[in-house]
Order: C-alpha cells, then sequence, then structure tokens
C-alpha cells in the first residue's frame, strides 16, 4: 500500500520536474533562436574579407587564446586577462557605489523628512543629475590629482543622484496613517526611522540603488577609457589603439552580462530586504 | 443647539460624576481663498469616565475632525478639549485611536504591531513584562494563533482586532474608534461589536466613537451624540441609550423602546437633517 502511493507521489513528482523544465524552456528557447539568428545575420553582414568590422566566427578565434580561455593571466602593467580588467573596474564602482549609497541615502532622507530643505536644494539636485558623467572628470582628476580616486569620484557623483532623488521622494511618500500611527504611539529619533521611515520607504532607496548601480556600470567604462590603467574601459581603448576589433567586441559582451548582473545583484538584495 | 431630552437628564443626575472628557466651546474653522470655511461651530460635550460615546452625522459633519481634535492631531480653531483638567495639545498613547483603515504596519507581523507601542510607550519595561502584555492582548482579541502573521495575510476584521490590541495594549484612557467596523462585513462586524463591548467592560475605558450605523450605536453606546449637517456643523441632540448591561443583542431588539429610538435617531438624520439636493 505504502509503496504504491509512495510510487504514485513519486511519478507525480517526476511528472512536476518535467513540467518545470517544459515552462522554462519557452523562456529560454525564444532568446536562443533570437541570439542564433542574430549572430547567423551578423555573420552574414560581415563576412566578406572587405568588410570593417569581423564576423562572429572571427572574433571567436581571434580571442580564443589567451582572451577566453585564460581570464587570468597576467603579464604585467595592463596586459592582463579580461576576469581581472573586470574586477579591476567592480573593485572602483563597490567603492564609488557604496560611498554613493550611504551618502545618497542619508542625504536622500534628510532632505525628504524636511520641506524646506527639499525646496531649497531640490532645483540644485535636478540640475546636477543630468550632468553627464564625464563632464565630471577634469574637475574631479582637477581637485583630486590622481586618475584612480577621480574615476572612483566619477562613479559616486554619478550614482548619487538617483539614490538622492529615490530616497527623498520615498520619504515624502510614507503613507499619513504611519505617521499617525508613529504620532499616538510616540515613536520618535531611532524608533522611528527604524520602525516607521525605513521600512515604508526601503522600496523607493531600491529603485534608486537599481538606477545608480546601472549608471555606474556605465561611466566606469567610460572614465577608465580616460583615465588609464587597469580596467576593462582602460582595455577597450587599448585594444582600439592596436585596432584589435574582436577584443573590443568580447569585451563589450562581458561588459553587458557583467552590467546584467550587477542590476541582478541588487534586485536580488531588493527582494530579501525590501518588506512585501 | 444642544437639547437634552428628560431621560438622559435624569441619568446624568443618577451618575453625578466628575467631567473625564471635556469638549468646550469648540469650533473649528479653515481658511479659504473664498473666506472662512466653518466645519464645526460651538461643540460641547462632557463625557464621563467609563462612557460609551457613539457619533452619528452625514458624511462631512466633521465628526472625524471632532474626534480629531480630542485624539490630537488637529487644534480647535476656538475652544479647547481637555482630558482630566489637561488640555490637550497632541496625539499620545493614553488617548489611542483605532482608524477605520486599521492602519497597522504591513513590514510587521501582528505581534509586533502591537509590541511596538508597547516598546516606545513604556521603555522602562522589560522585554518579557512587554512581550507578555501583547500576547495578553492578542488573546483578549482572539489572536493568539496569528500572532506571527503579516497584516496581509490577515482577514479585515482580523487586521481590526491587531488594531484594537495595539490600542488596548497601552492601557488608554480614552478609546477612539473612527468608524471602525465599516469596512467589514455584516457578520463579521456583529463578532467585533460584542468583543468590543466585553473589552470595553472589562477594562473600564472610555470609548468615543463614530458610526454609520444606528443599530451598532443603539447596542454599543451609552450616550448617541448626533450631529447637525455641516457646514457650520455642531451637536444637534444627544440621546440616552437606556438598555440595561450586559447587553444582549436579540433582547434589546425585543425591546419596543428600542424602535422609539431608532425611529426618533432615524428620523434626526433624514427628515430634521437629511441631506437637501442642491
Amino acid at each position: 500500500m505504502t509503496t504504491q502511493l509512495e510510487r504514485r507521489y513519486k511519478a507525480k513528482n517526476k511528472n512536476n520536474i518535467g513540467k518545470v523544465i517544459q515552462k522554462q524552456s519557452k523562456k529560454i528557447v525564444p532568446p536562443l533562436i533570437a541570439i542564433a539568428l542574430f549572430l547567423l545575420i551578423w555573420q552574414i553582414l560581415c563576412s566578406s574579407p572587405d568588410s570593417n568590422l569581423p564576423s562572429p566566427i572571427k572574433t571567436f578565434q581571434d580571442t580564443w587564446d589567451p582572451l577566453i580561455i585564460d581570464p587570468f593571466f597576467d603579464n604585467g602593467g595592463t596586459d592582463k586577462g579580461l576576469a581581472l580588467q573586470i574586477l579591476a573596474s567592480l573593485g572602483r564602482v563597490a567603492i564609488g557605489f557604496s560611498l554613493a549609497a550611504i551618502v545618497g541615502i542619508a542625504v536622500g532622507i534628510v532632505v525628504g523628512s524636511n520641506n524646506f530643505i527639499y525646496n531649497a536644494v531640490d532645483p540644485i539636485f535636478q540640475v546636477l543629475r543630468t550632468v553627464p558623467p564625464l563632464a565630471w572628470l577634469p574637475i574631479s582628476l582637477a581637485a583630486l590629482r590622481d586618475a584612480n580616486p577621480s574615476a572612483i569620484f566619477v562613479i559616486f557623483i554619478t550614482s548619487i543622484w538617483p539614490i538622492i532623488i529615490n530616497t527623498t521622494v520615498g520619504v515624502q511618500q510614507i503613507p499619513q496613517d504611519y505617521r499617525n500611527v508613529a504620532k499616538v504611539l510616540r515613536l520618535r529619533g531611532a524608533k522611528y526611522f527604524f520602525k516607521i521611515l525605513f521600512p515604508a520607504s526601503v522600496p523607493y532607496i531600491f529603485t534608486g540603488l537599481r538606477i545608480g548601480i546601472g549608471l555606474s556600470w556605465l561611466a566606469i567604462v567610460a572614465a577608465e577609457m580616460l583615465v588609464g590603467g587597469v580596467g576593462i574601459g582602460f582595455f577597450i581603448w587599448d585594444a582600439w589603439n592596436s585596432s584589435s576589433l574582436s577584443e573590443i567586441i568580447l569585451a563589450l559582451v562581458y561588459v553587458g552580462i557583467v552590467g546584467l548582473l550587477l542590476d541582478r545583484l541588487v534586485a536580488f538584495i531588493a527582494s530579501k530586504v525590501v518588506p512585501e | 443647539m444642544q437639547t437634552l431630552n428628560s431621560t438622559s437628564l435624569k441619568t446624568d443626575q443618577l451618575i453625578n460624576r466628575d467631567p473625564f472628557l471635556v469638549i468646550e466651546d469648540v469650533s473649528k474653522i479653515y481658511p479659504t481663498p473664498n473666506g472662512p470655511y466653518i466645519v464645526l461651530d460651538g461643540i460641547n460635550l462632557t463625557v464621563h469616565e467609563g462612557e460609551f460615546v457613539c457619533l452619528i452625522g452625514h458624511s462631512g459633519c466633521g465628526k472625524s475632525t471632532l474626534l480629531d481634535m480630542v485624539s490630537g492631531f488637529r487644534q480647535p480653531t476656538e475652544g479647547e478639549v481637555r482630558l482630566q483638567t489637561k488640555r490637550i495639545t497632541e496625539p499620545g498613547p493614553e488617548r489611542m485611536v483605532v482608524f477605520q483603515n486599521y492602519s497597522l504596519l504591513p513590514w510587521m507581523s501582528a505581534f509586533e504591531n502591537v509590541y511596538v507601542g508597547l516598546d516606545s510607550v513604556w521603555p522602562d519595561k522589560s522585554k518579557a513584562e512587554k512581550t507578555a502584555i501583547a500576547r495578553e492582548h492578542l488573546a483578549l482579541v482572539g489572536l493568539t494563533e496569528a500572532a506571527n502573521k503579516k497584516p496581509k495575510e490577515l482577514s479585515g476584521g482580523m487586521k481590526q482586532r491587531v488594531s484594537i490590541a495595539r490600542a488596548l495594549a497601552l492601557r488608554p484612557q480614552v478609546l477612539i474608534l473612527d468608524e471602525p467596523f465599516g469596512a467589514l462585513d455584516p457578520i463579521t462586524r456583529e463578532e467585533l461589536q460584542e468583543e468590543l463591548l466585553k473589552i470595553w467592560q472589562a477594562h473600564q475605558v472610555t470609548v468615543l466613537m463614530i458610526t454609520h450605523d444606528i443599530d451598532e450605536a443603539l447596542f454599543l453606546g451609552d450616550r448617541l451624540v448626533m450631529m447637525t449637517n455641516g457646514p457650520a456643523a455642531t451637536i444637534g441632540e444627544i440621546m440616552n441609550i437606556p438598555f440595561a448591561r450586559p447587553r444582549d443583542r436579540t433582547r434589546i431588539m425585543e425591546d419596543p423602546a428600542y424602535y422609539d429610538l431608532r425611529n426618533y435617531a432615524l428620523d434626526f438624520l433624514y427628515r430634521r437633517c437629511g441631506h437637501v439636493d442642491e
């Protein structure tokens, strides 16, 4: 009897797994087809010998050894594997973005809690946030006198505006109901902050962080092209100077994938932290 | 204008207690571009300790504004509200509010929603003591098993129970309810009315409650305050509800006086203060 039940249960389970695979395949198969088609069109367009850009097959052949098979080689100087280049860039983003998150959330909370400050600084923020990231580079180079801190500053200043602005909105939209509860219960200071203000505005804060991490990854590549050193941005610039277009294309693919992963990482943290 | 009918005069003499909550000559006026807008005009009401007072009136007559001045969310333009001779100037835990939309914090469990108030109001009490109080009050409203559920996992009636537990756990002197059961289905509403009565009797708390339901008011209240229409609303009449306690819903409804009172209130609301269609 029990074995029969067990068997039926197992059969049912197997069926479930099958269903899951079926469902997932609906999400996996179409993108694979799209990528294949894209590569095919690219291959056709760039297969003539006098084409300006390499075809996908040529890109692959050019970069297989050593770039694809050994992402961690280190020949000294800036001649390093792509993983090391990307890690260097990620390091800068980590510092700049963390600083922007800390300062941005703090400033956003202050600005959102006080109408006078909001009215005073919001116009300034609205102007500054439209400044393109690279426009900050000369100023930061002049102020910091060093390439690496300047690149980090560019990340910081690029990603801080969406964090400030979203945090401000998050604090301002806290429903009157919650404010009333806080008033009756005399929740003030740190308790108000941790029990009401922060949980109520955290979805908005994470929206800001997600936009911010995307912008900082956009900015780091551009900034590194100009300041040099180890990093994926300078790698692309260097490849351009030695006209190895295949390397550039490979680097672009990596940059895109890393950007996607960063976005998903913040979204994942948000799904764990944000109260439903 | 305030007129007292003969029964209420008699009971007032019978009660003969010190005034507990006093609303004195309270008016609320909002300035608008078209001149001042008078919401409430010359409200006088004295509530005794342990009394259950219901307020009824058409939408927009300023009932909520009046209760907001008792809870301290708003200040009267003229006059004052006093609790035990102390003027009310801000919200506080001695006048707990049960909101119509529950106003639970969605990121906290039912238990935490009750606990957060205790923790804020009585920081000196030990954690064990505060936990015990929170559990006790959740049990009081029959939510021991749902203590760890988040508000979104609770039904409307359960949410309002949490809200009542949160309010009562702080041992308020006055419990202010703004249409607490308005959003609930009729069966849940009746259950909660009965529970509220039991709790009120056990806690000896003074209750001010807005309602739209005459039957609810007659079942729960000691007095029914009927408000005239706004703008410049005031207390039209105060009806005494003489049914003996503890009350039994079916027995009250068999009492001939019930229908006299009910018709009287209906007459006030729909004939004397009926909405004039413009």
